[in-house]
């Protein structure tokens, strides 16, 4: 469960390209274990946001470390203690289950017997042993999203980005993903969200809702539903939105 | 009116749309709901002439979809699930260039754009690439529109968008149906069908019920309560083992939570979950939603 532990620490946080300034300034702490939401509509400054915590845009000014790393200096580090997965970007359709872990341990630095090692204790823990030469292009969408998320956590991160984790798939799947999720936050992984999808903030520990590059309101789903006299995240982000 | 009567469709060994049976009414607000992959867009291109079926029919307002596709494309207006407008257009040559196909002008249907149009007015020397989702969204919704059909396909409008822009585009939606348009929408968000007059509700090709939102809600056989605790990831593995328990599901910040038969002993429940040293315990007796009624058909 939560700790006091930070894993992220944002302070005045600012990019700005030319005039524009995509985030003004922004002030955060992510602990360990934690699920953390980050909403915002379109435009308002999350994918700058996340850019910079995954150490791939230098921010203007401001300060912000991610598992302890210095997203100016250690960006290399940054990488390395972080995962991230997207429904769009994700696993490659025509390789195979083992193919598709052998990649991606291979960009995160495993190598050889270890790397061989990991890919089948994941593919055993995912039950999918008799799958290991299936295509994924064959595989229902559940268990992709399964597997990108294995994936994800290959090299056994700190910190795992989701990005819009369970747009498309049918509700019975989605709720066994946040089981999922659960599971390793519970284990002290820290589990950062982004999503249209209010249904999903709902399950985040906390949330945070950006408008027009600024942090806007930072909350658990129930303070931030009272304070607003909202019946649900949806009714919270459309009144700040909008 | 849609008439859709035995229709079946298989890609190779995959069976995409397995004998469905449909008829939407004139001037419906009709849902498709089901996740990706469960035959919605391939249903979607069959009424709109793009793909033929296997077997079976369908009429559009008394038009079949594969003798009369000529009649049937004047009809319908479709809005595909990718962005399929010309990037390198303004937004105002996109819109031209659909009302010149169909022979007609922006003038003389702009009644029927207004409401959604005057939101991207302002826009209108910017290339369609180079808008946001949300106006994206709109503009095709203007040029599925601007040769005033008799019925809008629209295969999943909000996929991607975000909160505000989706609840606009349904306004905009309940603005075309009194403009006396049959809507069929596709969608894979629950919260989206209480929208719509009726809806189906699609798995793995088939159709696994078709009413109102409020009769689904209202056809859920259980009692449910909604549980919380402190540690919610052990609450809910906990109560999968409760002896009684049948579905124990996620909801945000709370489980969901049904038994083997109709009525639930509360009770006993927060006394099992209090043996397991849970704390914070709050149980609350609510009705079913729609997301409620949708798990339990598609268990």
């Amino acid at each position: 469960m939560n700790s006091k532990e930070k894993v992220i620490e944002v302070r005045g946080l600012t990019k700005k390209f030319g005039n524009f300034t995509a985030i003004d300034r922004l002030d955060f702490d992510v602990f360990k274990g934690e699920i953390f939401g980050f909403l915002g509509a379109n435009g308002a400054g999350k994918t700058t946001a996340i850019k910079i915590l995954c150490g791939l845009l230098h921010p203007s000014s401001g300060k912000a470390s991610v598992a302890g790393y210095d997203v100016y200096k250690q960006t290399e580090s940054v990488k390395r203690s972080i995962g991230y997965m997207s429904q769009r970007f994700s696993l490659y359709e025509d390789l195979s289950l083992y193919e598709n872990i052998r990649f991606y341990g291979g960009i995160y630095g495993l190598r050889g017997k270890f790397l061989k090692e990991r890919s089948n204790d994941m593919i055993a823990r995912l039950g999918l042993e008799k799958e290991k030469k299936t295509l994924i292009a064959d595989m229902p969408p559940g268990w992709k999203q399964k597997i990108a998320f294995s994936i994800a956590l290959i090299h056994e991160p700190k910190i795992v980005f989701l990005d819009e984790p369970t747009g498309g798939v049918d509700p019975i799947t989605r709720r066994q993903f946040w089981d999922l999720i659960y599971e390793v936050a519970s284990k002290g992984l820290t589990v950062f969200v982004t999503t249209h999808y209010m249904d999903e903030a709902e399950y985040c520990n906390r949330l945070s809702i950006m408008d027009e590059g600024k942090i806007v309101a930072l909350d658990s789903p129930d303070r931030l539903k009272s304070e607003y006299s909202a019946k649900d995240i949806n009714e919270v982000f459309v009144k700040i939105a909008r | 009116m849609i008439l859709i009567e035995n229709i079946s469709k298989s890609f190779g060994k995959r069976l995409a749309l397995d004998s469905i049976d449909l008829s939407v009414k004139d001037n419906e607000l009709f849902g498709l709901i089901g996740p990706d992959g469960s035959g919605k867009t391939t249903l979607f291109r069959i009424l709109c002439s793009l793909l033929l079926p296997d077997s079976g029919k369908a009429l559009l307002n008394n038009h079949d979809v594969v003798k009369d596709y000529n009649k049937i494309r004047r009809i319908i207006g479709y809005m595909p699930g990718r962005f399929s407008l010309y990037n390198d257009l303004s937004v105002e040559e996109n819109l031209n260039f659909f009302a010149r196909v169909f022979g007609t002008s922006i003038k003389k249907n702009y009644g029927l754009i207004k409401d959604i149009y005057k939101r991207l007015e302002p826009f209108k020397d910017r290339r369609a690439g180079n808008l946001s989702g949300g106006m994206k969204q709109k503009l095709a919704l203007s040029c599925a529109l601007i040769h005033r059909p008799e019925i809008l396909i629209l295969d999943e409008p909000t996929t991607g968008v975000d909160a505000v822009s989706r609840k606009e585009f349904w306004e905009m939606l309940s603005g075309i149906i009194e403009q006396g348009i049959t809507i069929m929408v596709s969608t894979p968000y629950m919260d989206e069908a209480v929208l719509c007059n009726r809806v189906a509700l699609m798995q793995e090709g088939r159709l696994l019920r078709v009413d109102s939102p409020q009769a689904i809600i209202d056809a859920y056989p259980k009692d449910i309560i909604a549980l919380r605790a402190d540690d919610m990831y052990r609450l809910v593995m906990d109560l999968r083992d409760f002896p009684q328990a049948d579905s124990v599901l996620l909801f945000g910040q709370e489980v969901h939570y049904s038994g083997k038969g109709k009525n639930i002993d509360r009770d006993a429940i927060r006394k099992y979950l209090e043996d397991k040293e849970h704390k914070d315990i709050q149980i609350n007796t609510i009705s079913a939603g729609i997301e409620d009624s949708f798990l339990q058909l598609m268990a």
